[in-house]
């Protein structure tokens, strides 16, 4: 086990929070086809109450801060908040579309020791990227802001959503990561849009078409690996847990509210309201999310997948149940591996149900009304 | 001859945060890992850059831990020699200006 993995045992028996995903604002300069978010602003967090957060954020343990949207540059006072956030000695990641990133900014983030900044790319064509993006002559912004900061010497990942209208361009990404020397990461997940709208899921990539993906030794590494059919689950599989969302991971939106994870948007409280840590510690929310072992999962604690699956607990949740399978995961487990999932044989199907949508509505988008907790004296 | 006196200070490319008594310090220009124990923790957190490090051993590490001065001072230099190489502390014989991002 490495060191980076010891901490984050420990941090999840612990329950540190010691990673916290804060979205700085959903305001955005790119439209991008597939976002899950409405990019009206609210009623944002203000300088003062982000400072105040990160103050929290630190008192309650938590070392890896990743800032996100919207596109984080939307907001006149990111450089603030992030020099708040070194001061405090956060480990920083940025999440951007880079557009806005010129000499001057990528000089600045080097400053202020930013670790990694994880940039959007959908295809090394531009006219398919600007068709995704909706912002003419993005492609050629991004890649540019890339440049500007691999001079710098900083770590950039290149973020590449896969969807129907980019899925052959993957290849050709890898290849411009390679040339600029900057990492890459594949994400073939698309989300529902806040509102409920599932109409984005159109454009996911068909499960057909996954195996594709998931055989290709340059995006999986060891295809015998990453394809063997699932092991039996042991018993300490089965006390196990999804994920780290609620455990030592949590997401914070630009109206203060808090999930237990991106993707699992069952609102636990509002930091307006609320200390940070009574959320975390105290929030009924929370600790439900927290007590769900893989034995307690309705259909997968009998599923043969069980102790390889990712399924996605928010996702799951996002479905109607958050102890229920996440269709998504039994389509990439099964397309993955080749062996059918617990889901789709209760539901007599020999490959899995083309995913629809479903019509849960998602509530992010708009601050949360919750009764506060009552903190003991 | 006058002991020459060593001060240290915290860079500011470092990333740092306590988990249970122990520092995780993270370097944000190569992203090295460390994990610090309780004694190395207490130095860390002492390199305010005008804190001279015989002060810190003497008044901080031998006055919360059962240890030998000299011994711990001889520690304490291989420690501060060890995270200095890594870029995590800054060393001088000169009070330093604390970093600040």
């Amino acid at each position: 086990m490495s060191l980076m993995s010891e901490v984050g045992q420990k941090a999840f028996n612990l329950g540190v929070p010691l990673t916290v995903h804060l979205d700085v604002t959903y305001r955005c300069n790119e439209r991008c086809v597939h976002c899950y978010l409405d990019h009206d602003d609210h009623g944002e967090m203000t300088t003062a109450e982000i400072k105040d957060v990160l103050d929290q954020l630190a008192e309650a343990g938590v070392f890896f801060l990743t800032f996100s949207g919207g596109e984080v540059f939307m907001r006149r006072d990111f450089f603030e908040i992030v020099e708040h956030a070194r001061r405090l000695m956060f480990n920083v990641k940025i999440k951007t579309n880079a557009v806005m990133i010129h000499e001057e900014e990528a000089r600045r983030i080097r400053e202020l020791a930013v670790d990694t900044i994880q940039i959007s790319v959908y295809s090394h064509r531009p006219e398919v990227h600007d068709a995704i993006t909706k912002l003419p002559h993005s492609f050629e912004r991004t890649i540019k802001a890339i440049r500007f900061l691999r001079e710098q010497g900083l770590r950039v990942t290149i973020a590449n959503v896969l969807m129907t209208v980019n899925s052959s361009d993957h290849m050709g990404v890898q290849k411009l990561a390679a040339e600029l020397g900057v990492h890459y990461t594949l994400d073939p997940t698309i989300t529902p849009m806040m509102d409920g709208d599932t109409s984005v899921l159109s454009l996911r990539i068909p499960g057909e078409e996954l195996p594709e993906i998931f055989h290709n030794p340059a995006l999986v590494g060891s295809q015998e690996e990453f394809c063997a059919p699932p092991k039996p689950a042991s018993a300490e599989d089965l006390e196990g847990y999804s994920c780290s969302a609620g455990h030592s991971f949590c997401y914070i939106s630009p109206y203060g509210d808090v999930f237990p994870c991106v993707q699992f948007p069952l609102p636990t409280g509002n930091i307006r309201q609320q200390k940070f840590l009574d959320i975390w510690n105290l929030s009924p929310q929370m600790k439900e999310v927290r007590s769900i072992q893989a034995k307690d999962l309705t259909v997968c604690s009998s599923c043969s997948h069980v102790a390889s699956c990712s399924r996605c607990p928010g996702l799951a949740y996002v479905e109607g149940n958050m102890r229920g399978p996440s269709t998504a995961d039994c389509e990439k487990s099964f397309y993955r591996t080749g062996v059918p999932t617990e889901n789709m044989l209760r539901q007599g199907l020999s490959k899995p149900r083309a995913i629809s949508g479903n019509t849960a509505p998602l509530i992010q988008i708009r601050p949360i009304q919750i009764q506060p907790i009552t903190v003991p004296a | 001859m006058p002991e020459t006196c060593i001060y240290i200070a915290r860079s500011s490319a470092i990333a740092a945060r306590a988990l249970a008594g122990e520092m995780m310090v993270m370097n944000s220009a190569d992203s090295t890992f460390f994990t610090l124990n309780e004694v190395a923790t207490v130095i860390f957190q002492a390199a305010d850059g005008r804190t001279p490090l015989r002060e810190i051993v003497r008044d901080q590490i031998c006055e919360q831990f059962d240890v030998d001065p000299e011994q711990a001072q001889a520690d304490a230099e291989q420690f501060v020699a060890e995270l200095s190489g890594h870029g995590i502390l800054l060393v001088s014989n000169q009070p330093l200006a604390s970093e600040t991002p």
